[in-house]
């Protein structure tokens, strides 16, 4: 998938992934799309929670090995 | 997607000055912070320990709160695990299992907090009780409040937790 923005996020845990994503996307614009890279299985679970609480977009992942890639798109400032 | 009018509160009681119990309150607050919502964490009895300076000295008046307060230091870095401390290797031990896993410090945590806007407030009874002056906490916390304030800012919340 591409993105416009990538988020490294490799080896944190909960809520770390999550907190660097919020404040991550307030430099996006909405419509943009931010990758972000997470080794914490967590994430599954936790990202798209979050972007239903933000009124944001969680397009999908993508699961290679440990490394997680969840893609989500910014629907609002 | 359903649209968020205005946001949602959630209310923190830490009532515990253990560290690992500190470490769930303050995993939550910042979560919650970063999903949009308006966070207060109340800090009460024991929890106070957790938002004493690090630093210095802490100069309560009379005999016996003064030896609380020396047995009873407190700060964000000197805080011990409920369970296992074992004289500080269960604590010191958990610290370095933290730090390899990269999971942020209860100080760390707390700077986080309060850069999101987290808002923080101290228990007047217990600061009085305890012997708690005004510069026995760290900057940023906001003044004290008592029970009243708690239930009102409760009442308003989605979401309390006593922890």
């Amino acid at each position: 998938m591409k993105a416009d923005e990538s988020l490294d996020c490799y080896g944190l845990r909960c809520p770390m992934p999550i907190i660097k994503t919020a404040q991550k996307m307030k430099q996006l614009k909405v419509g943009q799309v931010l990758e972000v890279i997470s080794t914490d299985k967590g994430i599954k679970q936790d990202m798209p929670a979050w972007c239903k609480a933000t009124g944001n977009e969680c397009l999908g992942m993508e699961e290679a090995g440990e490394e997680i890639k969840v893609y989500v798109r910014k629907i609002k400032e | 997607m359903a649209d968020i009018p205005e946001k949602e509160k959630f209310t923190i009681v830490l009532f515990s000055g253990d560290l690992d119990k500190a470490l769930a309150a303050f995993i939550l607050a910042t979560t919650a912070a970063s999903m949009g919502m308006d966070v207060t964490m109340f800090f009460t009895f024991w929890g106070l320990n957790v938002i004493k300076r690090n630093e210095g000295s802490i100069q309560a008046k009379g005999f016996m709160r003064k030896m609380l307060n020396v047995l009873n230091r407190g700060g964000a870095k000197r805080l011990k695990l409920s369970r296992f401390n074992m004289l500080g290797l269960g604590t010191w031990m958990m610290k370095k299992l933290m730090r390899d896993s990269n999971v942020p410090s209860i100080d760390e945590f707390i700077k986080m907090a309060q850069e999101m806007g987290v808002k923080m407030i101290s228990c007047s009874t217990s600061c009085g009780v305890l012997g708690l002056p005004d510069n026995a906490f760290r900057s940023g916390i906001l003044d004290q409040a008592g029970a009243a304030f708690f239930l009102k800012e409760a009442r308003e919340s989605k979401i309390t937790l006593f922890i």
